[in-house]
C-alpha cells in the first residue's frame, strides 16, 4: 500500500516533464477538443494500411428462443467482424463506443492496423447498439457495466466457439474505446473468475471514469445550443444552411474530406456550435438505444405499449421524440426504475457509482494487464478525473496532449502505441 | 455500358414495385396504452425531414435491397474481390470511371459550365490515351480534377425541386428528380454506345455488353462500404435519407434548408 502510494506520488511528480516534451513531438494537428472529435484524423496522417484483410462476418444466435419484434426483421443475430491470420497468432476482441456497430470506421481502421501487426481480430457491437440490445442483451436494458460486460463475455465466448476450429490462437487480449473501454475493464474482471480467456493485455482508449458524469458532460454540450436541447431542430436546420452556403460560395468540387477540413480551418462553426453538433450526434445515437430498448421490453416509453410495429411503418415521430429526451430522462424514467424493481432499496447514487471505474479500482490498480490511452483535452473527463486516471494507471497511462474525445485514435502514433502495448513491447514509454 | 446498368435497374423497378406492397402484418393481441412521451410535448422544428409521401413503399424497397445485397450482390462482390488481385481491381475501376466521364462531360455542357466541360474532356482524352483506355489516371496528377455530374444535378442546377424521396431497387437512395436524371443519362450513354457499337462485328456482342454491364455493377458496389441495416441505429432509414437529400441539394448548387 505504501509503495503504491509512493509510486503514485513519484508518477505525479514526474508526469509534467514527459508530457511537456511530448507536446513538441506529437504530430496530431487539431488543437481544439471539439474540433478534433468531429474531424478525427486526416487520411494522410493515418498509417499505411493493407488494402485487403481476410475477414468474415460472424452472426451469433445467442437466444435461439427469443421472438424478435417484426420491426427488427433484419436482425438475425449479433454481427461481429472477424479478421484472421493463416498462422498461429494472438487474438484481440475490440468493443467500440456508445452505439457503435461491428463495422464502424474506427473499428475497421483498428482492425486493419492490428491485422497488419499479426493479430487475429474480432470486433463486437457496443452493448448500446440496436443490434446488441436485440440479439445479445439478456435484459435489453443497456447501460449497466456489470450486466453489459456479462452479455459481452457470453458473446465473446460464442464468437470464439464459432471460429476456434479455423484458427490457431496464442493468447487473448481486449481493447475498447469510449464506453467500450469501460466495458472491457468489467469484462476482464469477469474473466478473472470464469477464466475462459485469461486475457493477457487490456487496453482502454478514452474511457469515461464515471459513465454518468461523462454523459452529464455531453448533455452540457447541448446547453450551448440557443434555447437549449429542446430547440435542437432549429439549431440543426440553421447549421445545415450555414454548411450549404459555405459550400456554395467556396467553389468546392464535392463534399469530401477537403471540404470538411476547410470548414475547420475557416472556422465556419463556433466552439459552441461545434459543441452543439457533437451533442446532437450523441443524442441521435442515444435515441436509437432508448427506442430499441423500449420496443424490446414493451415498456411504453416512446412507443405505445402493446403496439406491434411493422417493417414498413414510419418511425419518424419516435425518432423526433427520442432525440428530444435526455440521458437524465432515460436514467430516471427507465434505467433506474428497471434496476430498482430487481433490487429493492437500491438508491440512485448506488446505481450511478456502479457505472464507474472507481467501483473496480482495486482490481484496475493491481492488475498489470491494463493500459490506458487518453487525451489531456478529452471533454468527457474533468480535470480531476484525468488526474485520477493518471494516478490509477501510473506509467501504464499514455496521455496525449490533444485529440479531444477519440479524434486521434486513428493517428499513426496512437495506432503504433496500441499495437506495441498489445504486443507487450518493452519499448513502451 | 452504364446504360445497360441503368436499364436493367429500371426493369428491376418494374418487377419489384409489385412486391413492394407486401408487408408483414403484425397481430396486436392486447390493447394499446399511450406512450409516456409523445411528439406533442415538444415545441421545436423538425429536422432531418425530407418529402417522403411513399415512405412505406420506400421502406419495402430498402428492405428488398437488404435482401438483394445479402443473397446475391454481396456474395458476388465478395467473390470478385477474392479472385481479383488488387492491382487488377484498380484498373477495372479506372476503366469504368473513365467511361463515366462521358456523363460528366455532357452534364457540364448542359449546365453551361464551359471550363468544367473542357477539363472533363481533357481528363477523358488524357486517360483514354496516356492512361491506356482509363486503366490509369494520369489526368489527376496533371491537375485535372474529376467533377462528378449527372442529369439529376443538371435539373437541380436549373432549379428543379428534388421531388419526393425514392429508394430505387439496387441503386438505393434517390429522388423523383434524380431517378428521372438516371433515365436521361442512361439514354444518352446508350445512344452513344449504339452509335459506336464497339462489339458490332462480334457474334457475341450482346453477351459482351451484358458482361461489361454486370462487372460495372460489381465494381460500383465494391467501392461502397454501405451495408443496409448495419449502422446499429434503428433510425438508419431517416439518417440515410437526410444525408442523401442534403448532399444532393448542396452539390447541385441549390439550397433547400429552412431558415
Amino acid at each position: 500500500m505504501f509503495y503504491s502510494r509512493l509510486f503514485c506520488i513519484v508518477c505525479m511528480l514526474l508526469l509534467p516533464i514527459p508530457v511537456l516534451a511530448l507536446d513538441d513531438r506529437y504530430g496530431y494537428p487539431i488543437q481544439g477538443s471539439h474540433e478534433a472529435s468531429i474531424i478525427g484524423t486526416p487520411a494522410e496522417l493515418m498509417p499505411e494500411l493493407p488494402a485487403r484483410v481476410p475477414t468474415r462476418q460472424l452472426v451469433l444466435d445467442l437466444f435461439p428462443d427469443r421472438k424478435k419484434p417484426p420491426i427488427f426483421f433484419y436482425d438475425e443475430g449479433l454481427r461481429c467482424t472477424f479478421a484472421y491470420q493463416d498462422k498461429k497468432a494472438p487474438l484481440v476482441f475490440i468493443v467500440g463506443g456508445a452505439g457503435a456497430g461491428d463495422r464502424t470506421d474506427k473499428l475497421i481502421v483498428m482492425t486493419k492496423a492490428l491485422y497488419q501487426a499479426g493479430f487475429h481480430v474480432i470486433t463486437l457491437p457496443s452493448p448500446s447498439s440496436a443490434n446488441f440490445i436485440v440479439s445479445a442483451s439478456r435484459s435489453s436494458v443497456p447501460g449497466d457495466l456489470t450486466e453489459d460486460a456479462a452479455d459481452l463475455y457470453r458473446a465473446m465466448d460464442a464468437a470464439w466457439k464459432q471460429v476456434q476450429g479455423d484458427i490457431e490462437v496464442s493468447s487473448f487480449h481486449l481493447c475498447g474505446y469510449s464506453l467500450g473501454a469501460s466495458e472491457v475493464a468489467f469484462v476482464a474482471k469477469l474473466d478473472e473468475e470464469r477464466k475462459l480467456f485469461n486475457f493477457g493485455k487490456v487496453l482502454m482508449i478514452n474511457p469515461p471514469v464515471s459513465v454518468y458524469n461523462s454523459a452529464t458532460r455531453i448533455e452540457e454540450l447541448m446547453k450551448q445550443i440557443p434555447g437549449g436541447a429542446k430547440k435542437q431542430g432549429f439549431f440543426v436546420n440553421r447549421m445545415l444552411s450555414k454548411f450549404s452556403q459555405f459550400y456554395r460560395y467556396g467553389n468546392f468540387v464535392t463534399i469530401n474530406e477537403d471540404f470538411l477540413y476547410a470548414i475547420y480551418t475557416e472556422k465556419l462553426f463556433t466552439h459552441e456550435e461545434t459543441a452543439g453538433l457533437i451533442g446532437i450526434t450523441y443524442r441521435i445515437g442515444m435515441a436509437g438505444m432508448l427506442f430499441t430498448s423500449d420496443v424490446m421490453t414493451n415498456s411504453g416509453y416512446v412507443v405505445p405499449k402493446n403496439r406491434v410495429l411493422r417493417p414498413t411503418d414510419s418511425l419518424y415521430e419516435y425518432f423526433m421524440v427520442s432525440t428530444h429526451l435526455s440521458f437524465f430522462d432515460y436514467f430516471n424514467e427507465q434505467f433506474y426504475p428497471h434496476f430498482q424493481k430487481q433490487r429493492p432499496g437500491l438508491t440512485k447514487q448506488q446505481l450511478i457509482d456502479a457505472q464507474s471505474l472507481k467501483s473496480i479500482e482495486g482490481y484496475l490498480k493491481s492488475s498489470a494487464k491494463f493500459g490506458l490511452i487518453t487525451n489531456e483535452n478529452d471533454f468527457i473527463l474533468t480535470r480531476a478525473e484525468l488526474d485520477y486516471l493518471r494516478q490509477l494507471f501510473g506509467k501504464r497511462a499514455k496521455i496525449y496532449p490533444r485529440g479531444g474525445h477519440l479524434g486521434n485514435i486513428e493517428y499513426k502514433d496512437n495506432l503504433a502505441y496500441m499495437i506495441a502495448f498489445l504486443q507487450d513491447k518493452e519499448t513502451l514509454q | 455500358m452504364r446504360a445497360f446498368q441503368r436499364l436493367s435497374g429500371l426493369i428491376f423497378l418494374a418487377l419489384l414495385l409489385s412486391l413492394s406492397g407486401c408487408a408483414t402484418t403484425g397481430v396486436t393481441t392486447q390493447a394499446e396504452i399511450p406512450a409516456r412521451h409523445s411528439i406533442s410535448e415538444f415545441n421545436d422544428q423538425r429536422f432531418a425531414e425530407v418529402s417522403d409521401p411513399w415512405e412505406a413503399t420506400n421502406r419495402s424497397m430498402y428492405r428488398f435491397n437488404f435482401y438483394f445485397d445479402k443473397y446475391l450482390f454481396l456474395p458476388v462482390v465478395g467473390g470478385y474481390e477474392y479472385i481479383t488481385p488488387t492491382f487488377l481491381q484498380e484498373r477495372i475501376s479506372g476503366f469504368y470511371s473513365n467511361l463515366g466521364e462521358l456523363q460528366n462531360f455532357s452534364n457540364s455542357l448542359f449546365q453551361l459550365k464551359g471550363l468544367e466541360a473542357l477539363s472533363t474532356l481533357g481528363r477523358f482524352v488524357t486517360n483514354s490515351t496516356v492512361g491506356i483506355g482509363g486503366l490509369f489516371d494520369p489526368a489527376t496528377s496533371f491537375g485535372l480534377e474529376r467533377r462528378n455530374q449527372d442529369f439529376g444535378k443538371t435539373l437541380g442546377y436549373w432549379g428543379a425541386d428534388s421531388g419526393p424521396y425514392l429508394v430505387l431497387p439496387v441503386f438505393g437512395p434517390s429522388s423523383m428528380r434524380d431517378a428521372s436524371g438516371l433515365v436521361v443519362d442512361s439514354a444518352i450513354t446508350y445512344g452513344v454506345y449504339s452509335a459506336i457499337d464497339p462489339f458490332g462485328s462480334s457474334d457475341y456482342s450482346f453477351e459482351i455488353g451484358a458482361g461489361i454491364t454486370t462487372l460495372g455493377f460489381v465494381d460500383t458496389r465494391h467501392h461502397q462500404s454501405f451495408r443496409y441495416f448495419e449502422s446499429g441505429n434503428p433510425f438508419e432509414y431517416y439518417l440515410v435519407r437526410f444525408f442523401y437529400h442534403e448532399k444532393r441539394e448542396i452539390e447541385s448548387g441549390k439550397r433547400s434548408t429552412k431558415e
